[in-house]
């Protein structure tokens, strides 16, 4: 199959039935490889992995921050393209992913938040820096309150589809800030990178980097939470398919009775 | 059995307390609202095959 064949197909997702009937045969796999990775990654992390020599035990925080930090932006990139074939190609399965994924992403700042203040208080000595990292992922955890109150505020779903399609563009800003913020300014008390750069993983740069012993079941969580949000979006856009469903039902209820 | 934390044991454990109860509390909500949702819906394509 060509490339474009491919990418067309593709398109047969956009069907509301063809969505629901492949995602309820995958959605098991996901379910069962998510939990699973994310069991052997924090067992695996918390009970033997030896303790930082400068941050003692609270390295091992970073088998929940960091993972949950790259969904909360990834999260927000998903639904910029979500948001974006909406606004192209009027497809409703795309617009309710956008907002099936919202409260995923809510939950993955939060965490990425609540732990980096508990570890940044005997590391840095404060719960909060307004350190431009930081900021910028307080302004992303904004947004997807915000995204989530506009879908609520709104009746008409194509127009709230609309609406918060256009925010999803303005918050992605805030999105690439929360990865690329120490880039930018190379200043406040958030390090840059040191998991996933290329230069870290091959070898290539002098920088400091994740030793393995901590690098390889922080991957686990990794592709864990990777996993999860994958089920965590078909399963919720598969909710919000029905929920849409029911609306219409009831719409020709009312007008055909 | 857990691990001998040293003086960070409060920061590790409130940390993946904190982090495991939100994880939960969104997924068994998610699947609470999934399974309501889908009864409602079942629920009303029945009424509405019955009444044509």
């Amino acid at each position: 199959m060509s490339i474009a064949a491919k990418a067309n197909a593709l398109w047969e997702y956009a069907n509301p039935r063809k969505f629901l009937a492949t995602s309820e045969r995958v959605l098991p796999f996901f379910w069962v490889a998510s939990i699973a990775c994310i069991v052997v990654g924090l067992v695996w992390g918390f009970f033997f992995t030896p303790d930082d020599y400068k941050q003692g035990s609270t390295v091992k925080i970073i088998y929940l921050h960091v993972p949950t930090a790259l969904m909360a932006i990834n999260c927000w990139l998903m639904m910029l393209v979500t948001s974006l074939v909406w606004l192209v190609r009027r497809h409703h399965v795309s617009a309710l992913a956008a907002r099936a994924a919202a409260p995923i992403g809510i939950v993955m700042t939060l965490i990425a938040l609540v732990t980096g203040a508990i570890w940044g208080q005997p590391m840095w000595g404060t719960w909060w820096e307004w350190d431009p990292r930081l900021t910028s992922f307080l302004i992303l955890f904004l947004f997807y309150l915000g995204y989530v109150a506009l879908w609520e505020a709104i009746e008409d779903p194509d127009t709230a589809a609309d609406l918060t399609s256009v925010l999803c563009l303005v918050g992605s800003v805030f999105a690439l800030l929360s990865r690329y913020a120490v880039n930018f300014w190379n200043q406040g008390l958030h390090q840059g990178a040191s998991v996933m750069r290329a230069g870290a993983i091959t070898g290539t740069d002098t920088e400091e980097k994740v030793s393995n012993v901590f690098f390889y079941p922080l991957m686990i969580c990794i592709i864990g939470f990777v996993l999860l949000f994958i089920a965590l979006v078909l399963y919720r856009t598969g909710t919000e398919i029905r929920a849409r469903r029911i609306k219409a039902l009831l719409a020709r209820e009312r007008v055909g009775g | 059995m857990i691990p001998d934390l040293g003086k960070y044991s409060d920061t590790v454990l409130s940390s993946y307390v904190a982090s495991i109860v939100l994880l939960v509390a969104l997924i068994v909500f998610s699947v609470l609202r999934g399974r309501k949702v889908r009864a409602e819906m079942e629920k009303v394509e029945q009424r509405m095959m019955r009444n044509g």
